[in-house]
């Protein structure tokens, strides 16, 4: 309980959580972990199960493309008080990119399955969730839009 | 007092004092007045009318600082007919030279508030002489942010800048590039990701923005996003020109005169203006 509790007020001071109800984020923190990763170590690798999304609380983490025959693509970076990993909503619930720390790195990661199950039992958390994951994904869709114009590109 | 004006029309001779390599298609020329004429004042923001003889004329900014008037500074990225001419300029080479123009950052009505510089590319070139200003009088503003976009790491102009920038107590500078290589290790991303790491009060801010138009729409966009409203935004226009006084026409849309106008203008005054693609 004081582990949840003390995980609780992390999520709740996370940029990601800000705003949610106290109930919903006490659901929330019951499937939430600490975690904490090393300098140039894999978190994940494309092809493995998704089975969490992550809060970043200090660190970088580096979301990777691995191209056969070539260094490793980084497609962005994620920093504090971001998020990362939206394939755990989304079937075949496999990581479509590799995750790598950057420096030492502190995470709080959310439980997919034990996340599902909640959402499954309460559709107003799901809808929460979904209107907070829905605004990352847009900016992250139009980033990645930006960075392949090249718009700093020869006019 | 500018001294540099007689009839703006008419180019004066300049000579080429030093040219610094910055990028592969990048070059700062310093240049000096060859008929030992005074220097001139400028303010940061302005722009020069630089004629390569036989060739053709260009606007480009002044990168230099504002306080030393006896160094006219200009970084150019070469793009086509002209600018390649004059990537070609060596010391001791002469040049035609109009100027300056335009408005210029409002370094002075900013003063009070915290001031972030949103830029990218080449944008950094036109906006560091306000970014020494600011430098110098430091105690004037808020907090100070310089949030710098580019393509590669090769790619990042003033990088001995950027970094003693970054290596100061009283402001923040953050560099991010579209696609990291070699050992990079820092963000990788667009630019609007570092304003949204940016710790300011949005409310209180003032924002300077240069850099490709994209690159600026979409960094208004995440300003309002964060509270900053247009009538604090302020950004850099850069339309094809011809006369650079107002006179001829080419850059005018409406009652708005690019060159004359701006190139520097309020956000709130110029966003109708600013999606058209060509004046
Ligand atoms: C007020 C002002 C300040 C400027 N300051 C700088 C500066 O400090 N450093 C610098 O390197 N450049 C600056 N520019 C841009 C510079 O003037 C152009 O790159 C230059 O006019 C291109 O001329 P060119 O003959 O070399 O290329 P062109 O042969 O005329 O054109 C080559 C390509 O560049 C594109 N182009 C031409 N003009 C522009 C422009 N203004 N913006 C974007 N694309 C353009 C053309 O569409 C074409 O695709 C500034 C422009 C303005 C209006
Ligand atoms: S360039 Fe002639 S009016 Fe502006």
């Amino acid at each position: 309980m004081v582990q949840i509790d003390g995980l609780g007020k992390l999520l709740a001071e996370h940029p990601f959580f800000r705003g949610m109800d106290d109930a919903a984020m006490e659901v929330i923190a019951g499937c939430a972990a600490n975690e904490r990763i090393n300098a140039d170590t894999y978190l994940f690798r494309e092809g493995g199960a998704a089975d969490k999304f992550y809060l970043v609380r200090h660190g970088t983490i580096a979301l990777e493309f691995h191209v056969p025959g070539r260094d490793p693509v980084v497609l962005s970076t994620v920093h504090e008080g971001e998020i990362f990993g939206w394939s755990w909503m989304v079937p075949p619930f496999t990581w479509t990119f590799d995750a790598k720390a950057i420096e030492l790195t502190r995470l709080v990661s959310l439980d997919a399955k034990c996340l599902r199950g909640k959402i499954e039992s309460d559709h107003s958390l799901g809808y929460d969730l979904l209107s907070r994951f829905i605004p990352v994904l847009a900016d992250r869709l139009n980033a990645a839009r930006l960075q392949m114009i090249d718009m700093y590109g020869r006019p | 007092m500018n001294t540099a004006i007689v009839d703006p029309m008419i180019p004066v001779p300049y000579q080429v004092r030093s040219f610094q390599k910055e990028l592969s298609d990048t070059f700062t020329i310093e240049l000096t007045p060859a008929s030992g004429r005074r220097p001139f004042h400028f303010k940061p923001g302005q722009f020069n009318m630089l004629y390569a003889y036989g060739t053709g004329e260009v606007p480009i900014s002044m990168s230099g600082d504002p306080a030393d008037p006896s160094k006219v500074v200009h970084t150019i990225r070469a793009v086509g007919t002209v600018t390649d001419t004059l990537m070609a300029l060596r010391e001791g080479d002469n040049i035609g030279l109009r100027g300056p123009f335009g408005s210029s950052w409002p370094v002075e009505a900013a003063e009070g508030h915290d001031l972030i510089i949103v830029t990218g590319g080449i944008g950094l070139a036109p906006l560091r002489p306000a970014i020494y200003h600011v430098l110098k009088h430091r105690k004037k503003y808020g907090k100070v942010c310089i949030f710098y976009g580019a393509r590669t790491p090769e790619d990042i102009l003033f990088r001995k800048d950027l970094e003693s920038w970054r290596g100061r107590f009283d402001m923040y500078a953050d560099v991010t590039v579209d696609r990291g290589t070699g050992d990079w290790a820092g963000p990788v991303g667009v630019v609007t990701n570092l304003i949204t790491r940016g710790r300011f009060d949005p409310h209180h801010t003032v924002a300077f923005v240069c850099g490709p138009e994209i690159m600026m729409r979409f960094s208004v966009q995440t300003l309002n996003g964060l509270g900053v409203t247009n009538d604090r935004i302020h950004v850099s226009m850069e339309r094809n020109m011809k006369c650079a006084v107002g006179l001829c026409g080419f850059c005018q849309f409406g009652p708005t005169f690019v060159c004359k106008d701006g190139p520097v203008f309020r956000f709130d005054r110029i966003q109708k203006i600013f999606p058209v693609r060509e004046l």
